[in-house]
């Protein structure tokens, strides 16, 4: 599988890329089916666990990933828009413990399409508009398991030392 | 510090903000502290507008950020807040990295066990 990665630091947007050897309608159930959704949306040390899954616009998928010691996160998706197999349009929102919508908490927009390649396999496309620098802290907070996390700080040590 | 920001891979937008030796002094004086436009356009052979010109190039490309105080506009290093969001973009893009990497093993499931039941809707 090839993924390739675009990266905005001004723009705060990141485009992620990747061939899947699937098809258009099987790729769509990645998404559209919450039980392959519960998959490969945690981290494995963090798996998700979906509660609703209304994929309609106007709908809500909740979800929450579960820690190593058994806290929860809750996070939901607002769909904007659906175009069964090719397309999906949502806003990522952090949620409070009882799964509802976090106000305060900065959303990322996200639209993933999916085109079938010429030479078979299916083009997945992930395009992310994170709301500020803060945004990004929060969703990396979240998202990471610590022993990536101290790999990556790690690496981004090395990076900086760069001349 | 300039040269983590321009092995990023939006370096390309960069690169023509600071293709310019003008500009590439601004950034350079920025760094150093924060900088008036009308003092920064007394160490160039150019107009106040020439200036604030080159500041909205870097101000477009994120280097600079721009603030009004009284009478003065005042150009501020923004390179610390780049460098913080290529950090964090580059944790995002592990995030997705891993997910890939899950959506990789269960596709191959299929192939092993036949695709899951297809939840139509």
């Amino acid at each position: 599988m090839q993924t390739t990665v675009e990266k905005d630091a001004t723009a705060h947007t990141m485009t992620v890329t990747t061939e899947l050897d699937a098809t258009v309608e099987r790729a769509w159930q990645l998404w559209a089916d919450p039980r392959q959704l519960e998959r490969w949306w945690g981290p494995p040390t963090y798996p998700a666990t979906v509660v609703d899954h209304d994929l309609a616009a106007g709908g809500t998928v909740r979800y929450f990933m579960t820690s190593p010691e058994g806290e929860k996160y809750h996070g939901l998706w607002e769909i904007v828009a659906v175009e069964p197999p090719q397309r999906l349009e949502l806003l990522d929102v952090f949620a409070d413990d009882s799964g509802a919508k976090n106000e305060e908490l900065p959303t990322t927009r996200m639209t993933m399409t999916l085109t079938e390649r010429a030479g078979g396999g299916t083009l997945m496309v992930m395009h992310s508009q994170f709301a500020s620098l803060e945004a990004m802290e929060q969703l990396v907070a979240m998202g990471m398991e610590e022993g990536l996390k101290e790999a990556l700080s790690q690496i981004a040590g090395i990076l900086a030392g760069l001349p | 510090m300039v040269v983590d920001v321009l092995l990023a891979p939006e370096a390309d937008g960069l690169f023509h903000a600071l293709a310019d030796a003008t500009r590439r002094d601004i950034v350079a004086q920025a760094v150093r502290g924060d900088r008036s436009v009308s003092a920064l356009a007394r160490r160039y052979p150019m107009s106040v507008t020439a200036v604030q010109k080159h500041v909205g190039v870097l101000e477009a490309a994120g280097l600079v950020t721009k603030e009004r105080r009284g009478r003065e506009q005042i150009v501020h290093s923004n390179l610390g807040t780049l460098r913080r969001a290529q950090e964090l973009l580059s944790q995002l893009e592990a995030i997705w990295r891993t997910r890939i990497d899950q959506i990789g093993e269960l596709l191959a499931d299929d192939t092993q066990e036949g695709p899951p039941h297809a939840d139509h809707r």
